[in-house]
């Protein structure tokens, strides 16, 4: 939160499905280097807008959007930016590990790397490995890149997307939910992650387990029935937070 | 309460019905498989595949001249039809809303239950009648009218398989459409669309009526696609029709090769679907 100009910004941000309105007039900064939580119910529009950085969303039939995100400053919505090079900036995992059943180990790292330009035999397996070391994952797999992915466990299945997000080196990560289908190992190994991957990217992560959201990340965001309720230093949110709805959700009381 | 005991013994019953309807169904199969052998495996030697015919009256020959018709007929049938109908079905599938997608999925539905002779007629009408002569490249494209709708169906159902969640995981890693398509989505289901297109070809291998008005059929060994040519059916159905018993031999055995090939073919499919199963275990 130190320097000045957010990573990523919205302005005003609402998203819609057709005629009926998800994600309601939403300005949030999101700090670089940092772990970005969005908490709330089920159906809260949490998803919906996190699928709204990246340009996710306008694929769903009837998706669309008001207002502004910004990346560095610059509307993402602008007519002259490409979504497929934006999302090759802001990078993604889902709730579901789904790693490319058709491709090996190294060949789902390498799928993201092999947009746009074809990099060289050498430096290719290179960022591979930089990109499995990043997601904890390398020393697990080293021995059989060549091998199916589909023969890893569902934790490992997933740190391979953490791995295949990382490696075209974005500039902010994407999370949605990405323990929800992970055992608790799996969960630890993901959470472990976050911090030392926000050196080097920014994370915007959703979630619907609070602990998760007090444990992993640095500013928490509630959002309730396509509104933000309120945001805030994590630690402050969940301590003191300021406003009533937020308080009843994060003791328990709904959701 | 008896009830358990009620329960399982009806249970047992509706599986027994079950067993029954099996093997009723099976047994007609069983009984064309065992005519073909009792009365075609005589016949088949190596003279079979690898001889022409002979004149009415002699013994032997063989009908070298219809598997090589079938080959090429068949396999211009699918240089014609499964590009059509693989690329439809990905339209259909990757675009399901669309109004060219609905359209498509009617007409190919429609296509599907179009009698065979019919589709014979219409490559009559259009290309031997103006051509003004009888063609095995008529006869490729009444079969490959017949197959695309089937293609495209079972491309189309195969990729609606695919999970939208590996969709989205290309689209997030900055793939365009047709990229995620091609190499995600289609590349997934490749084991399905070749399973579709095998059965599809045997099929359409053992069709004649639409082979009765364009291909003809042809007593002599022939590689000229603008020109009559036998096919393995045609023969079956001459062989049958005509006055000696020796016709009639080579009729059944002729018979007995086509089933094999469509077996043949048949089986080729369920490997193709075995190893994407496998895969995914």
């Amino acid at each position: 939160m130190a320097d000045g100009t957010p990573r990523i910004a919205t302005e005003r941000l609402s998203a819609m499905y057709g005629k009926a309105t998800a994600v309601k007039d939403v300005t949030l900064p999101f700090a670089a280097n940092r772990v970005h939580a969005l908490i709330g119910p089920s159906g809260c529009g949490k998803s919906t807008f996190l699928r709204s950085l990246n340009r996710m969303h306008e694929l769903t039939p009837g998706g669309w959007i008001t207002g502004r995100v910004l990346l560095d400053g610059e509307d993402v919505y602008a007519s002259g930016v490409n979504p497929m090079q934006l999302r090759r900036r802001v990078g993604m995992v889902f709730q579901k590990p789904t790693p490319f059943p058709t491709m090996s180990i190294f060949d789902n790292v390498a799928a993201g790397l092999r947009v746009g330009r074809r990099p060289a035999r050498a430096e290719l397996a290179e960022t591979v490995e930089r990109a499995l070391r990043g997601a904890a994952l390398w020393e697990e797999v080293k021995d059989r890149l060549r091998t199916s992915a589909l023969a890893l466990s569902g934790g490992q299945q997933q740190r391979l997307c953490v791995a295949r997000t990382i490696a075209p080196q974005p500039e902010v990560i994407l999370l949605d939910e990405p323990t929800a289908s992970l055992d608790p190992q799996g969960t630890q190994r993901i959470e472990e992650l976050m911090f030392t991957l926000k050196r080097d990217f920014t994370i915007v992560i959703v979630t619907h387990n609070m602990q998760q959201a007090a444990r992993v990340s640095d500013t928490t965001t509630f959002f309730y029935l396509g509104a933000m309720i309120e945001s805030g230093p994590t630690r402050q949110l969940f301590t003191s937070p300021s406003r009533e709805e937020t308080e009843a959700y994060i003791t328990g009381r709904f959701g | 309460m008896n009830g358990p005991r009620l329960r399982r013994l009806r249970s047992h019953l509706m599986v027994g019905l079950m067993a029954l309807a099996v093997v009723l169904a099976v047994i007609p199969l069983l009984l064309i498989l065992g005519t073909l052998v009792a009365k075609g495996a005589s016949s088949l030697n190596l003279a079979f595949f690898t001889k022409m015919p002979v004149p009415a009256g002699e013994t032997g020959g063989g009908v070298l001249h219809a598997i090589v018709g079938t080959l090429l007929i068949v396999g211009t049938a699918c240089l014609i039809g499964l590009p059509l109908g693989i690329g439809g079905g990905i339209y259909c599938a990757e675009y399901p809303g669309s109004r060219l997608a609905v359209g498509t999925r009617f007409v190919a539905d429609v296509l599907n239950g179009t009698p065979s002779i019919v589709v014979g007629v219409f490559a009559w009408t259009w290309i031997v009648s103006p051509q003004k002569h009888f063609s095995a490249l008529a006869g490729s494209v009444a079969l490959a009218i017949l197959m695309i709708p089937m293609v495209t169906r079972t491309t189309e159902e195969m990729i609606k398989l695919v999970p939208n969640s590996l969709r989205e995981a290309a689209l997030a890693l900055g793939y365009s459409r047709w990229r995620t398509s091609l190499t995600v989505v289609v590349r997934t289901t490749l084991p399905g669309i070749v399973t579709g297109s095998l059965l599809a070809v045997a099929r359409i291998a053992g069709e004649t009526a639409p082979l009765l008005f364009t291909a003809l059929g042809s007593q002599y060994l022939s590689f000229k696609l603008d020109q009559p040519m036998a096919a393995l059916p045609l023969v079956v159905f001459n062989y049958a029709i005509g006055p000696y018993e020796e016709w009639h031999q080579l009729a059944w055995a002729t018979a007995l090769v086509l089933i094999l090939v469509v077996l043949v073919l048949s089986a080729a499919a369920r490997l193709a679907t075995r190893r994407k199963f496998s895969l995914h275990g």
